[in-house]
């Protein structure tokens, strides 16, 4: 990411280094292509704060990604797909909050929710994957090495991406929110405004390096203009600091 | 002569049609004036309405004042067509070749006919008689020259030069009078005919201001214009009614083409009781359902489907498809509605004796073509959520939308996949103006909850004092929450581990429909952070606390 912020940068005075930095970047993802031991699809690019938790900074095609108990996380994933104009699905979970996704940036009409599909969840989530560029699912109980195994083959070969609410056997990497911190509300005033999210990230089958990534929520919702969303969630605090007794008017 | 011939025309024509058609529906009996109001106006009424002073054009407040019995319903054109469809059917087995020219007024070319019964009178009574068999002792028939004098001759009913002309529709009523119910100009005499007539009767609006202004008043003197001009200074519409003011009109009467009747159905004996027997049995069926259409070159995108089953339950359900049916999608739309959850062991109630296909909306083959779907799903997606609606059931797909409410479940409608946004909820108004986007006063604002539980579930919130703290009169909390857990405490077991409140806001009243005893609602919410990092929206109502939404 600062190569080639550098090489802009020095690009007018040093044509030369210019053209080693780009050699040595080229150099190094040919090394890197060589360590791979194993078939890489490829991903998709994502931005804003999601780009520091996820592995490389991209969504891998045909992989297991597991989200461990948040469902703010994985729209801010669900959103991701959105903007590429994909669709998506969501299997096993009844109580997915629609509007907050509207807020994470996800297109309602591209979005699949198969809400209770009980012991046919399996069955769902093979089938979808197989049409779909993104699915999550909330598995019903513990899959054995074997058929997550079978499902992986598929994914392979579907390039699709499968977010597991959940624990799952072969996961690319596990994101799991391990702190929070709220802003907004007091001790009998205020009102929810924003959020922080201390995310854990950790590598396939929990052997990768493990490291923490601080997210505001706002970050992960509208990536690319954190900034302002910053500042209107600050501006939305404020007032409704400033006017905590004015309370949403009855019906 | 043979030229003047081809353009002899009947026009059969019923006054006010739409009041007919608006009385036979609702079932209202004769003699109750009654008006129809189209956005606010008066667009017909019927005769009793029409001798109070009820004229077209009047607001519904005013032809109320004129006529304070006066029935009011809304004017359906829908209605009007349909209820037309059976009487053409009639005329149609006496004459071919009718056209609409709208309903409750058609015209027939009318070489047939008066060869057939021997004469212009012989047929127009033929006619006549027909539709007053048919209950419309009103009708009236005209012949002239093409369609545009033959209506103007069975609209202005009195013959003779004397008669004044009456404006559209307002025929007064007089049993007195004689109303002779057959006119017919004689070939040659339509541009006669038409001469006194105002120039309303052919030009719309502007143009007959713009006449009157210019000095020309009846169908006589615009037609003396040279059509030229007229068509060099006015357009090519108002070259059109020139033609016509001037009796030399050159519109074809195109008939209609009968609606091609593509219901498919099937009995079967004995009665069927399993779905895999029934499937098999009804594929050729479905097979030729769907070949019919496409020899029209359409295709269905809505279909009713009739069941009848042997203890004489008929259901009848109509199924939308995002593309269009296939022969495979009829059968699993047949199997979704017997099986009704959907899942695939069920077996049935009762045995199968009848289905019937029937096509709800149909539309051109060409505009399903492949590639003219851009912004729709594709077809491998539809492909892979039809396969799952086979696994799971056709409500175990769904789609989302967010509707207007202020509680957040009340905000999300869901959708079956497949199915119509507008008309699955078959209530237009609940989601038009009141949707989404709109200021909701009570509705959550600031951050939005992720998971919004579908059934509120109870929970435990404790005070200080060790109770679950209330909402008094005044909407305020009787005591501080201090401990909660996201379960409700059974009574005489050990309690759940209440974890300390570590934020908390509100309450906040949500007081809905309390006009309306069985819909009204009246909770309290308020937002928590418990020790865990989780924050919850909570709701107190009669049972106590539940969980709406957790931020998670």
């Amino acid at each position: 990411m600062s190569i080639p912020l550098i090489s802009v940068a020095n690009a007018p005075a040093l044509p030369s280094g210019v053209s080693a930095a780009d050699r040595v970047s080229e150099l190094q993802a040919r090394i890197h292509g060589m360590q791979r031991d194993r078939w890489e699809t490829g991903g998709r690019a994502v931005s804003g704060a999601l780009a520091g938790i996820l592995p490389d900074g991209i969504l891998r095609n045909g992989v297991v990604y597991t989200v461990g108990n948040s469902t703010s996380l994985i729209m801010a994933v669900l959103a991701e797909a959105g903007r590429d104009g994909d669709w998506s699905a969501v299997v096993g979970l009844p109580d997915f909050g629609a509007e907050a996704a509207i807020g994470c940036g996800i297109d309602l009409e591209r979005l699949v929710l198969v809400p209770s599909p009980g012991d046919q969840w399996l069955a769902v989530t093979a089938a979808l994957v197989d049409a779909l560029p993104l699915v999550v699912v909330h598995p019903e109980r513990t899959v054995g090495d074997a058929e997550a195994a079978r499902l992986g083959a598929r994914l392979r070969q579907s390039g699709c991406t499968l977010i597991v609410a959940g624990a799952w056997t072969q996961a690319e990497a596990d994101l799991r929110v391990t702190g929070t911190r709220w802003e907004g509300l007091g001790s009998g005033h205020g009102y929810l405004s924003g959020r922080d999210l201390t995310v854990q990230v950790s590598g396939r089958n929990g052997s990768g390096r493990r490291r923490s990534v601080m997210v505001h929520l706002g970050d992960l919702a509208s990536p690319g203009e954190s900034f302002p969303a910053r500042s209107t969630a600050l501006g939305d605090a404020a007032s409704t600091r400033s006017s905590r007794r004015r309370q949403p008017a009855a019906g | 002569m043979s030229a003047v011939n081809r353009e002899r025309t009947i026009v059969l024509w019923c006054p006010d049609w739409p009041v007919l058609a608006a009385r036979s529906a609702t079932q209202l009996p004769t003699g109750i004036p009654l008006a129809l109001i189209d956005r606010g106006m008066v667009f017909a009424c019927s005769p009793e309405a029409r001798h109070l002073g009820v004229r077209r054009g009047l607001t519904v407040r005013e032809a109320q004042f004129r006529c304070t019995d006066l029935v009011v319903l809304a004017y359906d054109p829908a209605l009007d067509r349909r209820a037309f469809d059976p009487i053409l059917d009639g005329l149609e087995e006496i004459t071919p070749g009718v056209a609409v020219l709208r309903p409750g007024t058609c015209a027939i070319r009318a070489r047939g006919p008066v060869r057939y019964y021997g004469g212009e009178p012989a047929a127009a009574q033929a006619m006549l008689d027909y539709l007053h068999g048919a209950g419309l002792t009103e009708a009236r028939v005209g012949i002239a020259d093409g369609p545009f004098a033959a209506e103007q001759a069975a609209r202005r009913g009195l013959p003779g030069p004397g008669t004044a002309p009456t404006v559209t529709g307002r025929l007064e009523p007089d049993p007195g009078e004689r109303i002779q119910r057959v006119r017919i100009v004689p070939a040659g005499e339509s541009a006669a005919f038409l001469a006194p007539l105002p120039v309303s009767a052919v030009a719309e609006a502007g143009l007959g201001t713009l006449l009157a202004r210019l000095g020309v008043h009846t169908l006589g003197q615009f037609a003396a214009l040279p059509a030229q001009d007229v068509h060099r200074r006015f357009g090519a519409a108002a070259a059109q009614a020139h033609a016509r003011a001037s009796g030399r009109e050159h519109e074809e009467i195109v008939p209609r083409t009968p609606t091609p009747v593509f219901d498919r159905g099937q009995d079967f004996e004995p009665a069927l009781d399993r779905i895999d027997q029934l499937a098999f049995a009804l594929r050729s069926t479905a097979d030729a359902f769907v070949q019919a259409l496409r020899e029209r070159t359409v295709v269905c995108t809505a279909v009713s489907i009739l069941v009848s089953t042997e203890d004489s339950l008929l259901t009848e359900r109509t199924w939308r498809h995002p593309r269009w049916f296939t022969a495979s999608d009829l059968i699993d739309r047949v199997r979704w509605q017997l099986q009704g959850d959907g899942r695939a062991d069920s077996g049935l109630r009762a045995g199968v004796v009848r289905v019937v296909f029937s096509p709800d909306q149909v539309d051109a083959v060409a505009n399903h073509e492949d590639g003219l779907w851009g912004s729709g799903p594709d077809e491998r997606i539809h492909h892979a959520l039809t396969r799952v609606q086979g696994l799971v059931g056709h409500a175990g797909v769904l789609t989302v939308a967010i509707d207007g409410g202020r509680l957040l479940a009340d905000r999300q409608r869901w959708l079956p996949w497949g199915d119509d946004p507008a008309g699955s909820t078959g209530n237009v108004s609940a989601r038009g103006p009141g949707g989404f986007g709109r200021p909701w006063a009570g509705s959550l604002g600031g951050l939005l909850p992720a998971t919004v539980f579908r059934t509120a579930h109870p929970v435990t919130l404790v005070a200080d004092d060790g109770r679950s703290p209330g909402v008094d009169e005044r909407g305020t909390l009787d005591g501080e929450p201090r401990r909660f857990a996201p379960e409700r405490s059974v009574a005489g077991s050990a309690g759940p581990d209440l974890r300390p409140v570590l934020a908390w806001a509100g309450p906040w009243p949500v007081l809905e429909r309390w006009w309306d005893t069985a819909a009204g609602r009246a909770v309290h919410r308020l937002q928590i952070v418990d020790e865990g990092g989780d924050a919850w929206l909570l709701a107190l109502d009669d049972d106590g606390w539940r969980a709406e939404a957790r931020y998670d």
